[in-house]
């Protein structure tokens, strides 16, 4: 029985977690890349700025005497995010929309995009150093410990509170949109949009107005997710940039320009890297006595080495390109 | 256009001069040999992009292919590895590869035998699985064993480096092979992104294979192919003498080579060769009913600007004289070479070079030009009462990147076609 849970703790409770970051931030790309139609590299320094932004504001408050029994960066996220919202529209004001103006192609946007990466890590090495920060200086993280009074278990399954808060944000966050998307006019006109960019003009959406609510909603769920990322483990100016890759393939492998296919993408990746990584062996151990006596089972069944972990979530992005570049669920294709 | 080129190219010059007064002979000598070193690169980028229309986002894959090659071929041979049962086991497992690589070539070929749809991509997944577990079921103990002895690693070959930087050449043309049959038919954006993807691959390949490259323990000393300044020293030259002496004869090594391949490469595309890569890259639907092979044309250019990429980097990493697969950056390594083909200009050989010549200097000065605009700030800043600037050293030395981003965002707003565009002949 501990065997399981040892399974759960290592990969469904991992697995949730990653999983709910990637889905996250792969929803911004997804969404830039519907209404846009490019890649926005940018999306994972979007994220580490907000988690700064979120970061600066907490240590506001903290220096004006405010205590909270949350974790500050929660009580601090919705201003956050509108702050982060903000930068995003005016980082598409200053870089993209001149471009898209003079008529670039989506290349020349995606170079532009990563000027946009590398523009806002110097200016975060600039302020902030390459040092790592951490939103717990002051209260230790809350460790759960579950007890399983099943079947004379002795370990616990345990999880922080910045990963339950990780899941439970995620899912209002996608609750939320998917009210949006589906009930309210700007969200229909953004579906629209993401099918059809000239039909929905002509049948008079202001695309504009629907390219700034692109910006505002990416914005705001990379400075949740960035936010969320950085309570989890700890803030660095490449915290978000070393994962926009697994961004891009939770993107990719839900067809890009699909919302839930991100989710969904999201989740199986994060789900992947912890099965492979995960040492199989130990869940075979207690099956031992039930097994002939020539079966010997190896000390380790990982699928890869742990240090492989990233390269997991590369191999699934080149094989969905190769094999079904419009995702799982048929993304916009262009 | 002939006149902007030069006059450019005289400013280059005259900033290199200007930049050597203040650094000093030694330091310039060694920006110039990387300088020229990225300058390789960037003409290879330019076959890809500027000839290919190819999205090669994967740049940092090929320097560390090209760097392991040099160090592999050029390194002193590992005599206590070639006497253990290392190399025994390592043929093991390679022949686990090659059987693996049959498995899955079989696959591919079964709809010969009447296996076909459905059948035939089931039978390429239970081939590729049965590949892996075999060549994994080889090669663990291989790695393990060679780790945990003496040799620690393979060691070199004990060759010349310029055979090493021929060897990467090769290496990388394997491996674009490869990369390209399966990535060209993308599109531009998707190409990008799996260039990527797989350029992430090879690292974390050659950074965790410490049997092979010895990972993040890294290799040093790598041997030059002229005389190391030590060597220099040691018939009596003066010390701050021989440094530089040293350094201009690796760096004539180095413009040499770059001269032969630019004169190759500048032939060929003012021929019949170069305008049906323009032709493909303006509208290959257009070139394709013409009869030009799209695809192989494609592999073709891919390869062709691999190789340069891979002797560039297998250069700077002899020069360095450190194989240390753990400092590549995708932004070191991939996106400053795209920075220096956008800003010379895409399509022009004369504008990669001078692009690359021009971003690398100015990547390396910003540290100190920050640092000085720094310094001269935290003494007004002093001055007016409000306190020094801390940390001013670690933060000038992030400075690059902030400078590299500017750079190209102005480059695509003012300059979207570089300072030398290509030029394209009508008529």
């Amino acid at each position: 029985m501990n065997e399981i849970i040892f399974f759960i703790n290592n990969v469904v409770v991992s697995g949730l977690v990653l999983g709910s970051v990637y889905a996250l931030g792969g929803i911004g790309i997804t969404l830039v890349f519907g209404i846009l139609r490019f890649a926005h590299f940018a999306h994972g320094d979007m994220m580490t700025m907000g988690a700064f932004v979120t970061f600066v504001l907490a240590a506001l408050m903290t220096a004006l005497g405010i205590a909270a029994p949350v974790p500050m960066a929660v009580i601090v996220l919705p201003a956050a995010m509108v702050i982060t919202a903000g930068l995003a529209l005016g980082i598409d004001r200053i870089f993209y929309a001149p471009l898209r103006l003079r008529g670039a192609r989506p290349v020349t946007l995606l170079i532009a995009s990563i000027g946009v990466t590398l523009i806002i890590q110097g200016l975060i090495r600039l302020f902030f150093g390459t040092g790592t920060y951490s939103f717990y200086d002051l209260q230790p993280k809350v460790l759960y410990r579950v007890a399983v009074p099943l079947f004379d278990a002795t370990r616990t399954i345990n999880f922080t509170q910045p990963q339950v808060l990780m899941v439970v944000v995620t899912v209002i966050a996608v609750l939320a949109l998917h009210l949006f998307l589906t009930r309210s006019r700007l969200g229909k006109a953004m579906r629209a949009m993401a099918d059809n960019a000239d039909l929905a003009q002509v049948s008079g959406i202001n695309t504009k107005l629907v390219v700034r609510v692109t910006w505002v909603i990416a914005g705001s769920l990379a400075c949740l997710a960035g936010t969320m990322l950085a309570l989890d483990v700890t803030l660095k100016p490449d915290l978000a940039f070393n994962i926009v890759l697994p961004l891009f393939a939770a993107a990719i492998v839900g067809g890009l320009g699909q919302a839930y296919g991100a989710i969904a993408g999201g989740f199986l990746i994060g789900f992947a890297e912890m099965c492979a990584v995960f040492n199989w062996a130990i869940l075979l151990r207690p099956l031992k006595p039930m097994l002939p006596q020539w079966v010997e089972i190896p000390a380790n069944l990982a699928i890869v080495p742990t240090e492989y972990k990233l390269t997991v979530a590369f191999v699934i992005l080149v094989i969905t390109l190769l094999v079904r570049p419009t995702g799982i669920f048929k993304g916009a294709s262009s | 256009m002939i006149r902007r080129a030069l006059i450019l190219y005289a400013l280059l010059v005259v900033l290199f001069f200007g930049v050597g007064t203040v650094l000093g002979p030694a330091n310039i000598s060694l920006l110039l040999v990387q300088s020229f070193a990225y300058a390789l690169i960037a003409l290879g980028l330019n076959i890809q992009w500027g000839y290919g229309g190819l999205f090669n986002f994967g740049i940092m894959g090929f320097l560390m292919v090209g760097g392991f090659a040099v160090t592999f071929v050029s390194y002193p041979v590992n005599g206590e590895f070639w006497a253990s049962d290392g190399p025994m086991l390592l043929g093991r497992a390679l022949l686990a590869f090659l059987i693996g690589a049959a498995l899955v070539v079989g696959a591919r070929f079964a709809d010969r035998i009447g296996i076909k749809g459905r059948w035939q991509s089931v039978l390429t997944v239970i081939a590729w699985i049965a590949a892996y577990v075999i060549y994994r079921s080889q090669i663990d103990p291989a790695a393990a064993y060679i780790e945990a002895t003496d040799a620690g690693w393979v060691g070199g070959l004990g060759l010349n480096p310029v055979l090493g930087w021929a060897f990467g050449g090769l290496l990388a043309a394997g491996i674009a092979y490869i990369i390209g049959r399966i990535c060209l038919g993308l599109r531009t954006d998707y190409l990008a992104i799996a260039t990527i993807g797989i350029s992430e691959i090879v690292r974390a390949l050659l950074k965790n294979m410490d049997w092979l490259t010895r990972g993040t323990l890294t290799v040093s000393p790598i041997p030059w192919p002229v005389p190391l300044p030590q060597d220099l020293q040691a018939d009596g030259m003066a010390i701050s003498q021989s440094f530089i002496y040293s350094r201009l004869g690796f760096l004539a090594v180095v413009v040499v080579v770059l001269a032969l391949i630019f004169f190759l490469v500048q032939r060929a595309y003012a021929g019949p060769w170069g305008r049906m890569m323009r032709a493909i890259r303006d509208n290959y639907i257009a070139a394709g009913s013409m009869g030009k092979n799209v695809t192989a044309r494609q592999l073709e250019i891919f390869i062709f600007g691999s190789v340069l990429m891979a002797i560039g980097g297998a250069m700077l990493v002899s020069f360095a004289q450190i194989y240390d697969p753990g400092s590549y950056q995708p932004i070191n390594h991939t996106f400053l070479i795209w920075v220096m083909l956008i800003v010379g200009g895409a399509g022009n050989n004369w504008g990669a070079i001078f692009g690359g010549l021009l971003i690398y200097l100015t990547w390396m000065i910003s540290d100190p030009v920050a640092q000085a605009v720094f310094s001269t700030l935290s003494h007004w800043s002093t001055d007016m009462g409000w306190g020094a600037i801390p940390d001013i050293q670690s933060r000038s030395s992030q400075m690059r990147v902030l400078v590299l981003g500017l750079v190209i965002t102005f480059a695509l707003r003012y300059a979207p076609k570089g300072l030398i565009p290509e030029v394209i002949k009508r008529g």
